[in-house]
């Protein structure tokens, strides 16, 4: 009983993350300009891959695979912020030109 | 020096949950790569307060699941805006203060902001970080400074 309700939370997970996966995709062919592009790069970053990860970490139980997952994701959310702070910072200092809504709007 | 212990405690406890070797032989070479990695980081003077925040881990409990939960708001507001067939989508920049004292601490409100969707820090200068927000109510957001207030109680007053 127990373990058919973990694999049912698992397989909720594992297709939600999918489907922020999939937005975070449509994102980055929407969105207009590089610097709005990041956020649906975040969207894959952290819900989609975090969602993806524990419903594989249900999967797995309690087990080394399971720490190694945990590490993947804590090192995931530590390095994809410093990374798209590295992009965002090059692109703008290779004066690339954020597109901004004007004012008032 | 609590930092250089602390430092091998993680190598050493990392290297034992990656490798899943037991046999006493590659034990002790995973002792000597931990103590090498460990000399290395001492030498370099990056095993301190800022490489290795041991005094924030208490704070973390509280900290990281506040974050964990800002992040899952903000994935479904940015979510909603790609799936709207109109892409309504505000780009701004805007300047925050941090209100932070140390570096690490403007690292970490600088990283928490690119973590939120919806949000990207591109430029710190001075007190000042420059962020790109996707949205108006994005940007009006952290203009407010709740989660500014958050860190600084993360990170204390140094």
């Amino acid at each position: 009983m127990t373990m058919a309700a973990i694999d049912v939370l698992s397989w909720i997970c594992l297709v939600t993350g999918g489907f922020f996966g999939i937005v975070g995709g449509i994102g980055l062919l929407r969105l207009p300009d590089l610097f709005s592009r990041f956020h649906a790069a975040g969207v894959t970053d952290t819900l989609g891959a975090g969602l993806i990860l524990i419903g594989l970490m249900l999967q797995a139980g309690w087990s080394l695979i399971t720490i190694k997952l945990v590490l993947i994701l804590g090192f995931g959310l530590f390095t994809s912020p410093t990374a798209t702070h590295a992009l965002a910072k090059a692109a703008l200092h290779g004066k690339v030109k954020p597109r901004l809504s004007r004012k008032g709007t | 020096m609590p930092h250089a212990i602390s430092l091998a405690f993680i190598c050493f406890a990392l290297w034992l949950l990656l490798s899943g070797h037991y046999v006493p032989l590659m034990l002790v070479l995973g002792l000597l790569a931990t103590l090498f990695v460990v000399a290395i980081a001492v030498r370099m003077e990056i095993s301190n307060r800022e490489g290795q925040p041991i005094h924030l881990l208490p704070m973390v409990l509280s900290y990281w699941p506040w974050l964990l939960w800002e992040i899952v708001k903000a994935n479904f507001v940015v979510a909603r805006c790609i799936l709207t067939p109109a892409l309504p989508i505000k780009p701004t920049l805007i300047k925050v203060k941090a209100s932070q004292k140390s570096r690490l601490g403007k690292v970490v409100y600088a990283n928490s902001i690119t973590l939120t969707p919806g949000t990207v820090s591109i430029d710190i200068k001075g007190n000042e970080i420059e962020v790109h927000a996707l949205t108006r109510t994005a940007a009006q957001d952290l203009k407010r400074g709740h989660m500014d207030r958050r860190v600084t109680k993360f990170v204390g007053s140094n």
